[in-house]
């Protein structure tokens, strides 16, 4: 993974301290053009890859690289699924049936819900197969090595003690997409116990690590001593706190933590795309300088 | 260890089940839903014992507290068998369908003395609980006029009926949405008694509401407005807000940003003359599991620990849900004169 990777929250007005800015994104980034632009400039500063969530308008996104190969090839993307908030208004719409059956492609799932049928627990799986296709079908043609399950999914399994569908998804992902099989999370040293207990060792885990203990459930400290252990391949998010900390703070703190491998951000401005790189990249030149000579 | 079952596995109620499933004071004894798909995953996946019957299910596993995450209209008359049994209860928001039964509710929890909270989640939000102190301290000097407002993409098209497009079971945006605005304002204001007009209005829906807009007061003696629509998609998801104006200042908050402006020099810890911002990342504290929000966390936290006898168990008590069916039913009664 590259150290400094592109997130999408401000393409879709998600902004976790303020309202305003986030009509402010919404109307900024009204166009897909503005998107692409505002990736160009990211591809411009260094970086190549890009982690998304499987939103509607990604599809656009990824019709536009498809168009270009020669200027995006070697553009990576790091899908995140599924867009949650498609399937939150759904459920509270059409009830957890209902929605299984607006999404779940094809026939299976109807004669599932119509009874009759014996229910067999590798059919549950199978529905979750169908869900990841459905999602990834937008990034056909696209570079993705690695594939994220969002969170609020990924967490919902974790409490509930569905380790079964974690494993299921990593093994699906790594055989039919051919990519590793990544976890965002906001319970970082829970998930990783219980991936570990499940055969998953190393496992790349996305988790909001800042210096302010925001999102971090169980505290800094037993984050700073998990990470420490260096047995998982960690992306950094939500490293400004949701904007809590001062940017060169901020990234001074995550950019000189052990085993972070990557740092996810994102930006809507050149010039904030520009310093935020140039700022990782004079700590981690500072780092290989072991006099600190600069 | 507090050994807890839930009723109602839907989109409530396993979000519940999942941060309980986190909890380390929590087993979960019981889920009983009528869905066969939700009972045959959470059986096989999650191992927990589940029923379609939940007075069987108080039966059989002894729950020490009860989650009830099931449509309005089922409360009553659940909650009300559930305190028959002796068990502690936390129920899904709004309360009941109208204030006689919620009044009948909370005085049989008094009686019966067992712990009872229902699922007003903002009131765990850090920049309200910030509000409610700095009113409450009279920070922000005599409150004259509020404005309790909540916008949100829930109804945006016509389209399939369910229970929350149903009036008689509790749906509708008066009673599903804007029971969350009346509620915090209750809390932190005083509660609404008066309604000097009320609008309620369908947009896409055919038998409920979709928007609100009324005029109330409250005991305390303020005035406010709250407007409340759930068919605008402008906005990704819920977005609650509140502004009071009092003699000494003003605030302007949601759940992610709070702003006071002060007018005069008295002033409390940490802030200043005219405006201050504070976001609700300082003025929350860390929970030991997040899914979707610190405050459905830590609303759960607050009830497991009111069992165990940990705190004082009065935020959200079933006396201050009832207020809120009272000050619902104003609106509602109003709308229709």
């Amino acid at each position: 993974m590259e150290r400094i990777i592109f997130g999408d929250n401000q393409f879709f007005a998600v902004n976790h301290i303020s309202d305003e800015k986030s009509r402010a994104q919404s109307i900024k980034f009204k166009d897909d053009s503005a998107i692409i632009k505002t990736l160009d400039i990211s591809i411009a500063a260094g970086i190549n890859t890009f982690m998304c969530t499987t939103h509607d308008r990604i599809a656009n996104i990824c019709e536009i690289i498809r168009k270009n190969p020669e200027k995006y090839k070697d553009f990576k993307i790091y899908p995140c699924m599924p867009y949650a908030h498609k399937y939150a208004n759904a459920v509270t719409d059409l009830g957890i049936a209902g929605t299984l059956k607006q999404y779940v492609p094809g026939n299976f799932l109807g004669s599932m819900l119509k009874g009759g049928v014996a229910y067999l627990s590798k059919d549950y799986i199978s529905i979750m197969e169908l869900l990841i296709d459905a999602e990834m079908k937008m990034f056909k043609g696209i570079n993705t090595p690695v594939i994220f399950l969002q969170n609020v999914i990924t967490d919902l399994l974790l409490g509930l003690g569905m380790d079964e569908f974690l494993v299921a998804y990593a093994k699906y992902v790594k055989e039919k997409y051919n990519a590793e099989p990544g976890f965002i999370t906001m319970n970082l040293p829970k998930l990783l116990g219980v991936l570990e207990k499940n055969g998953i060792t190393n496992p790349i885990i996305c988790a909001s690590i800042n210096k302010v203990n925001f999102r971090m459930s169980g505290g800094k400290d037993l984050y700073e001593k998990v990470i420490g252990e260096g047995k998982c391949r960690i992306i950094a998010m939500q490293v400004l706190g949701g904007g809590a900390i001062p940017a060169a703070e901020a990234l001074e703190y995550v950019s000189n933590l052990p085993n972070v491998e990557s740092i996810l951000f994102g930006a809507s401005s050149k010039q904030n795309i520009e310093n935020t790189v140039e700022t990782i990249n004079h700590h981690d030149q500072k780092k290989k300088t072991p006099l600190n000579i600069e | 260890m507090v050994k807890v079952a839930l009723i109602g596995a839907g989109k409530m109620g396993l979000s519940h089940l999942s941060i309980l499933g986190a909890h380390p004071n929590v087993e979960i004894v019981g889920v009983c839903d009528t869905s066969k798909m939700v009972v045959e995953v959470l059986e096989r996946y999650s191992g927990y014992k589940c029923f379609s019957d939940y007075m069987k299910m108080v039966e059989e596993s002894h729950p020490d507290a009860v989650f009830v995450s099931v449509p309005t209209k089922y409360h009553y008359p659940m909650v009300k068998e559930l305190l028959k049994k002796g068990v502690h209860v936390f129920t899904e928001k709004p309360f009941c369908l109208n204030p006689e039964e919620s009044s009948e509710l909370t005085q049989l929890a008094k009686k019966v003395g067992v712990v009872n909270q229902v699922g007003y989640h903002n009131k765990f939000v850090g920049t309200f609980r910030e509000v409610k102190k700095l009113v409450r301290n009279g920070s922000i000097g005599e409150i004259t006029h509020f404005q309790g407002e909540a916008y949100g993409p829930v109804v945006i098209k016509k389209k399939s009926e369910t229970w929350r497009s149903d009036p008689s079971e509790g749906g509708g945006c008066l009673m599903d949405y804007a029971s969350h605005v009346i509620d915090l304002i209750n809390d932190i204001i005083s509660p609404i008694d008066s309604c000097k007009g009320s609008i309620l209005k369908s947009i896409y829906s055919k038998n409920v509401d979709d928007s609100v807009y009324a005029l109330v007061g409250t005991k305390s003696g303020a005035s406010g407005v709250i407007s409340v629509n759930w068919s605008d998609e402008t906005y990704r998801k819920m977005s609650t807000s509140i502004t009071v104006i009092g003699s000494e200042g003003k605030i302007v908050s949601d759940a992610n940003e709070l702003k006071v402006y002060f007018k005069g020099d008295k002033l409390p810890k940490g802030y200043s003359k005219g405006w201050n911002v504070k976001y609700v990342t300082d003025l929350t504290e860390e929970v030991n599991f997040y899914l979707r929000g610190e405050e459905y966390s830590a609303q759960i936290d607050y009830f497991i620990k009111s069992v165990s006898g940990e705190n004082a168990s009065d935020i959200n008590t079933f006396d201050s849900a009832w207020k809120t069916d009272k000050s619902i039913s104003l609106i509602k009664n109003q709308s229709s004169l």
